[in-house]
């Protein structure tokens, strides 16, 4: 149910650091459960959280890893509350199991990365976007989830309250998929007087794993309230009884799970277009990469140069349709992204016929303008 | 199982799925003989189990909210839910394998935060679930689809463990030993804080059937010729508690 609310900060300007803004927005959203386990660049989060969550009447809990982390927020949300846990590679790794419990049991819940570079412990204090495919792909088994990139301290507060409301809207865990760069970046941003928010429907429902449609989402009653759930992981009928050798009940679940999502895509896909009428070079970016790209295509303008910046700021599920249109005029498409080439695999997949020219960087860094133009002077005579 | 318990039950999801000689269904009984002695208020108790057979007790036949999570992680879970309302009642069924294995970390660490918690371990020593591989409490010498020789490692004692890492209240008796388990689940139902109780199930099927043990009257046999009760400990010489199931109330030592 979406209702209006009122900023739990005063309405102003504020100066912050983007992840403790992630974590004020969770608040504002309704976030009153966090448990996770400190990791650089991730651990503001979790500390402010550990103060301000008092405060509101929330709790905090420093689990001990992050399996436990995501397994008792998911027992939290169960129990009624709004969650939320924060990490960064290696704990997202950990984390991956549990996301899947919580697309299979349909379980709201928040999970920031603020990716790190990688593989393993990698440069803990170095960002990347390396976590893209990982994000959309990691858990185990055909399943959907729902990511956004955040590419300013304004939007680590912004888009914190829109993966809640995604999240208790679609009953999916959502993403935040931000980077150290933005974490840790300190700029000014607006808390607006008040923020538009979405609870979770608890009615009570005998059904409360099945709809009629294919792509429905179900009420969610919570434990007390006398529904009698029955919440397993394991495939299970719209009443929440195990099925696990029913090829159609199995088939129904996973259908659902992923049309509740695909089906809403013009309501959860965001994305922004800077420039992109007509334009001769188009730039498809994400998160701080997205920041680089957007300083690279003013300067371009101001040389009278046909480029144009399309922002996903929802990387999961991807926008097919919005990279069309942009991609119309085209003569090449660069995709800039602080790994080795993630996203820039579904960019050529949906446009196999135009150019598609990779900019990754791996070096530990954002990635800066100049990296960008360096291989776009390649490509412009 | 009596009928005055079927309140409890969805009794349309019987039978159960237990293997006959399994002692999980005598301890389904036992914990609901236990709450309704209580008379506690069933619609505001949840039932978090892990993955395994043991784990299937509560899920789907307890007839309140059940959360049936991954293997290892109901301790986790349940704190979740536990913090979250802590107006309802939150108890743990789950397997010794579950528990203790995947699942020790969070099992110590939630004695270690005394969150008011009861954690049931249905313990038949044996990966039931999954066809007979070591637990982490199997006994050393014990043939299993992993130990085809004989298991080479200790097991652990659960009770010792739990009860050093700050558990307020910790018993174990076996499935056989009805009345008083019953009383140590009441116990640990009322207890303030974090309570376990480990029971010990025979498993004919996947533990007996490897060791000469392969009806229920053979594995009542075998548990019953190694029990000691934690009052007489002191009879006892270190290396004679080797092979043996203490059971009773762990009392702090003194
Ligand atoms: C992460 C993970 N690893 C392994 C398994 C497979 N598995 C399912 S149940 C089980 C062991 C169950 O043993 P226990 O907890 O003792 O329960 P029992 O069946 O003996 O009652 C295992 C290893 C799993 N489901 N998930
Ligand atoms: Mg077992």
């Amino acid at each position: 149910m979406k209702t209006i609310v009122k900023s739990l900060l005063a309405p102003r300007k504020y100066f912050m650091q983007g992840n403790i803004a992630c974590a004020e927005g969770a608040l504002a959203a309704g976030c009153r459960y966090y448990a996770g386990y400190p990791i650089t660049p991730s651990s503001e989060i979790m500390e402010h959280m550990s103060i301000r969550l008092p405060e509101v009447g929330g709790v905090f809990m420093q689990m001990e890893d992050e399996i436990a982390s995501i397994c008792s927020m998911i027992g939290a949300s169960w129990a009624g509350a709004k969650v939320m846990t924060a990490t960064s590679g290696p704990g997202f790794s950990l984390m991956l199991e549990g996301i899947g419990y919580a697309v299979m049991t349909e379980t709201p819940c928040v999970i920031v990365d603020v990716q790190r570079a990688g593989p393993a412990t990698g440069q803990a204090t170095k960002p990347a976007q390396g976590d893209v495919m990982q994000a959309r792909w990691g858990a185990h088994g055909d399943h959907r989830i729902i990511a956004l990139s955040p590419w300013s301290v304004q939007e680590m507060y912004d888009l914190t309250i829109k993966a809640f409301n995604f999240s208790e809207k679609y009953r999916v865990p959502t993403i935040l998929l931000a980077d150290e760069v933005v974490a840790h970046l300190k700029e000014s941003f607006v808390v607006k007087p008040e923020i538009e928010i979405y609870n979770r429907d608890k009615t009570l429902t005998e059904t409360p794993f099945g709809t009629q449609e294919e792509d429905g989402v179900p009420p969610m009653p919570c434990f007390g309230q006398g529904a009698q759930l029955l919440v397993t992981g394991s495939t299970h009928n719209e009443y929440g009884i195990r099925k696990v050798a029913d090829p159609d009940v199995q088939e129904r679940l996973v259908t659902r799970l992923c049309k509740k999502i695909d089906n809403h895509k013009k309501d959860i896909c965001l994305t922004e277009r800077y420039f992109t009428d007509n334009a001769e070079y188009l730039f498809v970016a994400y998160g701080i990469s997205a920041r680089s790209s957007y300083a690279v295509v003013s300067e371009l303008r101001e040389s009278q140069i046909n480029a144009g910046l399309l922002r996903y700021i929802t990387i999961w599920p991807f926008d097919e349709e919005t990279l069309k249109e942009c991609a119309l005029e085209a003569k090449v498409i660069f995709v800039p992204e602080m790994n080795q080439g993630q996203l820039v695999l579904e960019i050529m997949r949906i446009l196999p016929h135009q150019k598609v020219i990779p900019i990754p960087k791996t070096r530990g860094e954002a990635i800066y303008p100049s990296d960008i133009i360096k291989v776009f002077r390649k490509y412009h005579e | 199982m009596s009928e005055h318990l079927y309140k409890y039950l969805r009794t349309e999801t019987f039978p159960t799925p237990f293997c006959a000689g399994c002692g999980h269904g005598i301890l389904m009984g036992v914990i609901l003989r236990a709450i309704d002695e209580l008379k506690l208020d069933f619609k505001k108790m949840v039932f978090v189990s892990g993955i395994g057979c043991g784990a299937w007790i509560p899920s789907p036949h307890f007839k309140t909210d059940t959360l049936h999570t991954l293997h290892g992680r109901p301790v986790a879970y349940a704190t979740g839910v536990k913090k979250a309302n802590p107006e309802l009642k939150v108890v743990v069924i789950s397997g010794d394998g579950d528990l203790a294995a995947i699942g020790g970390n969070h099992l110590i660490h939630a004695a270690r935060r005394n969150v008011g918690l009861t954690v049931i371990c249905a313990n038949n020593s044996i990966y039931g679930m999954t066809g007979g591989q070591l637990s982490p409490t199997t006994p050393k010498n014990t043939k299993t689809m992993t130990t085809v020789m004989g298991n080479p490692e200790e097991a652990f004692d659960l009770c010792k463990l739990v009860k050093a890492c700050g558990a307020k209240y910790v018993a174990r008796y076996t499935v056989f030993h009805t009345k008083p388990l019953i009383k140590a689940i009441k116990t640990a139902l009322n207890t303030d804080g974090f309570s376990f109780i480990d029971v010990v199930s025979p498993c004919p099927t996947q533990y007996g059937r490897r060791n000469q043990l392969p009806t229920l009257y053979d594995m009542y046999a075998f548990i019953k010729n190694r029990l000691v009760h934690f009052d007489a400990l002191k009879k006892y010489k270190k290396e004679e508690l080797a092979e043996k199931i203490i059971i009773g109330e762990y009392r702090d030592e003194d």
